[in-house]
């Protein structure tokens, strides 16, 4: 039991009381964050990049974990009492949430919410203990073309499967690819796109991007629709659960466990499929269909469970190929990278103590959060009645000192300002935020295995495809991609909908629908929250 | 002749609103109840919605005083909306609701109260909620 073994001295250093402090700090900080609408954990964690400077490696990681578990739970507090969600991975939640809410069993909603949270989390961070190691012994045995083939699976599904339309995700997507293509040819020493603006010549940080993108975009999205008429919550009592709640919950929770974790294991990532999946397959299964649409806590429960045991997935690529498969673990992984800590399959083997320093830290982390989120929802949600400009900003304040810090230049003050300029645009036109994020940090990693690539093969396009599991995967992309098509086109040309195809097509299209259907003018937000 | 009052669903905001229609009946004047927010918060219990305006609205027909209701949601915050409506409606009393806060708090958040009770261009007549004294 060496996993085992690890996993103990892992605990040990996550218990001592300071880091024991970080953890709480990071709860307490991503419930917050996650409470608050169109703010996020990945803007969190990348505006304390700063002050985490001076910090020792695994107590900075360890509250950022804590701020990207917290960032769950805090997000389906606001779903259920204000019907806004708070992160994209509960917009599902707040279908039936609000509704209970609504009839008066807000308490209820909150608790199954909590709790289901709690024990996905936990479940799915222990199959992430037994999971990534295997994953990692397979990874070593990669070559670069099986590495670009994942990666360009991941970008590929991220933009076109998630999102509600495909050519926004591609036009989201190039931008962060023509963004990360900015600086040096890692090989030929050439200056790409620098426009001869000498601080382009390093290329621009993803702190730089993320921040700009997440905290400028943002702040200048409220500014420009600050006089909105204010909303209010559905006041609550502490949450709790009856007997019957807890029958009714258990089921799904472990449903949406077992969604979620292998869609966030796989580098294709995402929450908001397993969340949808879940919410389907407790409809189909309940034993009260009739409640659902009228608050059933079967369709809260599940889909939370589910987000949060994706969540500990998408922690499988992250830690096992150093692959990020959502903002927040990119913005962790170019910490990573900024510690000089190089990320990957060797992370495990390099950087033992860190790595079972976090996992032990998501266990206690995710404990932490039942603790402070089950008594005290309600005082979460009076984090609503904040003042936007005060917290605003603050949050700018942030923003700029954290660009500034990265590598205390001030171009990279007008770069911010620019971005942020870009992150409004992609928010007016409600353009996905993440394919852009991850096309920041994933592009030039996939160019340098596509360089490698080429260098084994000698230049020969068929480098590409020469390992197995290459193949596999751009087949893999392939069917993703004509699928979705070719069933719109029989679904066209028959001109009815029949039952196999509407069950195929599901996952495909009625996240879409249902999100503009129940969320309504919140589409718009929905789409540029982070995940 | 005019009475403005201030009126936001709390304690306070009753207590005023109370007085406010027991003054108008007695002086025989037209009462403008102002419920006023600057917009800025997400969530904002201050504002009356559809529901609590209608009841606010049949409550006043009831007191039989002659009532016009301003609710603003955007743009300046309750004070000077209280002191322009005051102004503009040429207001012989002004009725507002105070609550104890700390001067932590008022330092930070400012205090409505405070700022009408001392711009304001005519009396004003302020009450707390009345299970504070």
């Amino acid at each position: 039991m060496d996993t085992l073994n690890l996993l103990m001295d892992g605990f040990a250093s996550a218990l001592t009381p300071i880091n024991l402090l970080f953890a709480f700090a990071g709860v307490v900080l991503g419930t917050a964050v996650g409470v608050l609408p169109g703010i996020g954990p990945a803007m969190a964690v990348a505006l304390l990049l700063p002050v985490t400077f001076g910090m020792e490696t695994s107590s900075a990681l360890i509250m950022f974990a804590g701020i990207y578990y917290g960032g769950m739970y805090g997000g389906s507090t606001t779903s259920i009492l204000l019907n806004t969600p708070g992160e994209s991975a509960t917009v599902i939640t707040a279908i039936e949430g609000h509704k209970m809410a609504k009839a008066g069993r807000a308490s209820q909603a909150l608790a199954t919410a909590a709790i289901g949270s709690f024990v996905a989390g936990t479940i799915g961070t222990a199959l992430l203990v037994t999971v990534t190691p295997i994953v990692v012994k397979f990874a070593v045995s990669l070559g670069a073309p099986s590495y670009f083939a994942i990666m360009v699976l991941s970008l590929v599904t991220v933009t076109a499967v998630l999102g509600s339309s495909k050519i926004r995700g591609f036009a989201s997507l190039g931008l962060g690819l023509a963004i990360g293509l900015i600086g040096m040819d890692p090989v030929s020493g050439q200056k790409r796109l620098t426009f001869g603006f000498a601080p382009l010549v390093d290329g621009i940080d993803i702190v730089v991007v993320a921040v700009a993108v997440f905290a400028i975009g943002e702040a200048l999205w409220i500014a420009a629709h600050l006089r909105l008429t204010p909303t209010r919550t559905i006041p609550v009592g502490t949450p709790w659960m009856g007997k019957e709640d807890w029958k009714r919950s258990w089921k799904p929770w472990l449903r949406g466990t077992a969604f979620g974790f292998p869609f966030g294991a796989l580098p294709a990532g995402g929450a908001e499929v397993p969340t949808f999946l879940s919410y389907v397959t407790e409809k189909k299964l309940s034993k009260h269909p009739e409640e659902f649409g009228h608050g059933a806590i079967e369709g809260v429960a599940g889909p939370e469970a589910a987000n949060n045991a994706s969540a500990a997935g998408t922690l499988t690529p992250m830690l096992a190929l150093g692959l990020p498969t959502n903002a927040t673990a990119a913005v962790m992984l170019a910490f990573l990278t900024m510690k000089g800590i190089q990320p990957g399959p060797f992370l495990f083997e390099n950087e033992p103590d860190l790595v079972w320093a976090l996992i032990a830290s998501l266990f206690i982390g995710n404990t932490l959060l039942l603790l402070i989120n089950l008594p005290l929802a309600p005082l979460w949600a009076r984090l609503l009645k904040i003042p936007r400009p005060y917290l605003y900003a603050g949050i700018l304040f942030f923003a700029t000192l954290g660009a500034f810090s990265v590598n205390m230049q001030v171009a990279d003050l007008w770069i911010l300002l620019l971005i942020g300029l870009l992150g409004f645009a992609l928010r007016r036109f409600g353009l996905p935020v993440l394919p852009l994020i991850l096309g920041v940090i994933i592009g030039p990693m996939a160019e340098e295995q596509l360089r490698k690539t080429f260098q084994l093969s000698a230049g020969s396009v068929s480098g590409i495809w020469s390992e197995p599991l290459a193949v596999g995967i751009y087949i893999l992309i392939a069917i993703l991609l004509i699928l979705p098509m070719l069933i719109s086109f029989i679904r066209r040309s028959r001109g009815i909908q029949s039952d196999l195809v509407e069950t195929v097509l599901g996952e495909e299209h009625e996240p879409a629908k249902h999100k503009a259907e129940l969320t309504g003018e919140k589409e718009q937000r929905v789409g540029k929250d982070e995940s | 002749m005019t009475i403005v009052v201030g009126y936001i669903p709390s304690e306070e905001g009753e207590a005023a609103l109370a007085t406010a229609i027991d003054e108008a009946q007695r002086r025989n004047a037209r009462l403008v109840v102002v419920n006023s927010s600057k917009g800025d918060q997400l969530v904002d219990d201050r504002l009356i919605d559809a529901k609590q305006y209608h009841e606010l609205e049949a409550r006043l027909t009831q007191s039989g005083v002659d009532f016009w209701i301003e609710r603003k949601s955007q743009g300046i915050d309750a004070a000077d909306q209280i002191l322009q409506v005051a102004e503009a409606q040429r207001a012989q009393l002004i009725v507002i609701g105070l609550r104890k806060r700390t001067a932590m708090g008022k330092f930070l958040m400012g205090s409505v109260a405070q700022r009408v009770l001392l711009q304001a261009g005519c009396p004003v007549l302020s009450l707390k909620a009345s299970n504070d004294w």
